[in-house]
């Protein structure tokens, strides 16, 4: 595409050319009107001028005689201007006046008519009458004619000067009109291909990359802060999937290669039965490992991509709570923990019941892994867990409570990013992904989890809006 | 018998080595295009002493099952020609009951819902360990003339009364909570059968998700010191790799 025919393809160009059309025409009409109107003010006045003289000049003939007539219209006749004037008898003898060489036949009838002309006093160099006049022929009593015009070359001028200024005009508007549109077309087209340039690198993957913005706050600026916006919120995105990306990669590439390790030492160092037996037995534990974690993430994908969201009923949190905590009772009490549930109320909610179970599951589990009881700690007094379901307003929280190390404020944020596992997670058994989990099936339901800290240990609380997520679009 | 004790690992002297589980031959079929899979699955069913034949499509699955007297069939949900869901759900229209196990790579929750209502009885999500998988077939193929309707349950000298809700092992009455008592029960209807932890999950929590830690170990290892404790003759055995089974060892 030439950049003369990319320029003339543009709307703003397009839309000069409907602009310009429109004044242009506009121009035309209103300049022609109007010197049509002048023309014909003119004549008018010309008319008006002319009856009024030989209304004067045939009281004279009246009062005096041809006689009188000749001398006076003799006497206007020598004033300058641009009055004409000519007494002849019946048979077109000039008596008096200051035109000759009218065109043939303008005496012989009474009344209005243009002709040409040629004023007595000018050199009769080409023969050829220059003038145009209008004249009116009066015939007086006797046979004597009367002729009182005006010279037409002031009207035509002026009406010349009228409608070479519209020609101007018009040709002007049109030009102006023209220099303007591509200049302004060329100003959005520089702009948009700012922009269009932008959004090539961007799309050839530098997303930080924003559009221009000229500070003119006009349409195109809109337009441009809110691609920006729309693209500061992608680069969070990519941002966020690179990393979760890392996460999986590291997740599932470490016991990837710890299976693959103890294959390949099984192959060369085993020499018995038993010892091929464990390592097989050791390779399957290790891919349980890895389906869990796949699973873990594949549930946390669902989850933050909002497709559980179909099925929600409404369900009893302390119910739930009663639930997992009687799941998780036993193997607390192995531990030495004492898990208490207090859930005495009903706490109604809508959502996905086996989702908010697992999460609830999740973070007892979580709780039980780091409460377990080193022989010398917390002064002899038992690790406790307390699972609470409470209706609180219009929402609900489920909340674990520890007595646990807990997590430092400091990661408590990151903790429950997806797909993040904290480095203490990644000793214990499980995907590690259990905060994440919680967190996504959460953030499912328009709440959200928050860690807390529980002096001493770690506070799990999930928040849930009774009522369910807010439908946005779907 | 030999893939058995491969999979579940016997242990000499342990409780494991004399708890064999009561083993009819089922004829299974395998609806399944991956031939990989296929070919393991039907090898190994043939080691455990089954017998089982393979489809590679949904329309060959179908004339199979329908005119094969099966007991049991694998079905896997994505297939060439026509999916497990319809094969299924063509022979319930034909008032075929052959107990369907689906097998699906979508593991989700509503995906199994969707299964089981197309008339599948029972799902199981990719990747799957054949101990698994056995167990469930194992439990699907005696499902008709199951002991659901008895209101006595029996394993030796161990009855669970499920009208009065009680239990007695021998003279003894033995106490259990709600839970445990329907943990018990789910093990005595599949007497001699194993069970998988999943299954106990599923059929007794009512719970379809992975709990990371191995919280039904607990579950039963507290069941076993009310049943078994004190008694020479246990009841409940721990299957190794595969789950637990209650059986009359005497027998």
């Amino acid at each position: 595409m030439t950049a003369l025919g990319k320029l003339f393809r543009t709307t703003t160009f397009k839309l000069t050319l409907v602009y310009l059309t429109v004044f242009a025409l506009f121009a035309a009409f209103l300049l022609g009107y109007f010197a049509l109107n002048t023309r014909r003010l003119i004549t008018e006045q010309i008319t008006d001028t002319v009856n009024a003289e030989i209304t004067g000049l045939s009281e004279q003939y009246r009062q005096g005689g041809i006689r009188r007539l000749v001398i006076v219209v003799d006497a206007r006749a020598r004033r300058p201007g641009s009055s004409l004037y000519l007494v002849t008898t019946f048979n077109g003898e000039s008596l008096a006046g200051n035109v000759t060489a009218l065109a043939p036949g303008t005496l012989d009838h009474e009344g209005w008519r243009e002709t040409v002309y040629r004023r007595l006093d000018e050199a009769e160099n080409s023969g050829r009458p220059e003038h145009d006049a209008l004249v009116r022929v009066f015939q007086l009593p006797g046979g004597f004619r009367l002729l009182v015009g005006r010279d037409l070359d002031e009207r035509e001028r002026l009406y010349n000067i009228v409608l070479s200024a519209g020609r101007w005009s018009v040709a002007m508007v049109i030009v102006l009109g023209l220099a303007g549109g591509l200049f302004v077309t060329r100003r959005v087209l520089r702009r948009v291909d700012a922009m269009t340039e932008t959004t090539k690198t961007i799309m050839e993957g530098d997303l930080s990359g924003r559009l221009p913005i000229a500070g003119t706050g006009d349409e195109l600026d809109r337009l441009a802060q809110n691609l920006n916006a729309m693209l500061e919120r992608i680069e969070a995105l990519m941002q966020g999937l690179k990393e979760v990306s890392d996460n999986i990669a590291h997740d599932l590439k470490t016991p990837l290669t710890r299976l693959r390790n103890r294959a390949e030492q099984a192959l060369r160092a085993a020499h018995n039965e038993t010892e091929y037996r464990a390592a097989l037995d050791a390779t399957i534990e290790e891919s349980d490992g890895l389906i869990r974690t796949f699973n873990a993430l594949l549930m946390i994908a669902r989850a933050e991509s909002g497709q559980a969201r179909e099925d929600m009923n409404e369900f009893d949190a302390a119910e739930i709570a009663h639930d997992v905590g009687e799941l998780y009772e036993p193997l607390a009490e192995e531990k030495g923990i004492a898990l208490k549930v207090e859930a005495d109320a009903p706490a109604p909610v809508k959502g996905n019941r086996e989702l908010v179970s697992q999460a609830l599951a999740n973070l007892v589990d979580n709780a039980i892994k780091y409460s377990e009881p080193k022989p010398e700690a917390v002064n002899g007094v038992a690790p406790e867990i307390v699972v609470r379901a409470l209706a609180d307003g219009d929402r609900i929280t489920l909340t674990v409570a520890d007595t646990g190390p807990g997590i430092p404020e400091a990661d408590r944020t990151r903790a429950v990013e997806r797909f993040v596992r904290l480095e203490q997670s990644r000793s214990q058994p499980g995907s590690g992904l259990g905060l994440s989990l919680a967190s996504a099936v959460a953030r499912l339901h328009g709440g959200e989890l928050t860690l807390e800290d529980n002096h001493p240990g770690l506070k799990s609380v999930i928040a849930l809006p009774r009522g369910g997520p807010v439908q946005s679009a779907g | 018998m030999a893939i058995y004790s491969d999979i579940h690992g016997t242990r000499a002297g342990g409780r494991a080595a004399d708890a064999q589980p009561d083993r009819v031959t089922m004829r299974l079929l395998i609806i399944e295009d991956d031939r990989d899979a296929a070919e393991y699955l039907v090898k190994a069913f043939r080691e455990v002493g089954h017998v089982a034949d393979s489809a590679a499509d949904g329309e060959d699955g179908l004339a199979m099952a329908l005119d094969g007297q099966y007991d049991v069939l694998i079905v896997d949900r994505m297939l060439p020609k026509r999916d497990g869901l319809s094969v299924i759900g063509t022979l319930r229209e034909k008032g075929m009951e052959t107990p369907a196990l689906i097998l699906s790579a979508l593991g989700q929750v509503d995906d199994r819902v969707k299964g089981l209502r197309a008339g599948g009885d029972d799902y199981l999500p990719k990747p799957y360990s054949f101990s698994e998988l056995l167990a469930r077939v194992e439990v699907l193929s005696r499902r008709r003339g199951s002991r659901n309707d008895e209101t006595v349950l029996r394993v030796g000298n161990l009855a669970l009364d499920r009208l009065s809700h009680q239990v007695r092992r021998g003279e003894e009455e033995i106490s259990l909570q709600p839970r445990e008592f329907r943990l018990l029960e789910y093990l005595m209807q599949h007497a001699g059968q194993v069970v998988t932890r999943t299954m106990l999950l599923e059929n007794v929590w009512d719970y379809h998700f992975d709990p990371q830690t191995n919280v039904i170990d607990v579950h039963i290892s507290r069941l076993r010191s009310k049943i078994d404790k004190g008694f020479s003759q246990p009841l409940l055995h721990t299957i190794r790799g595969a789950g637990y089974m209650i059986r009359d060892g005497a027998r």
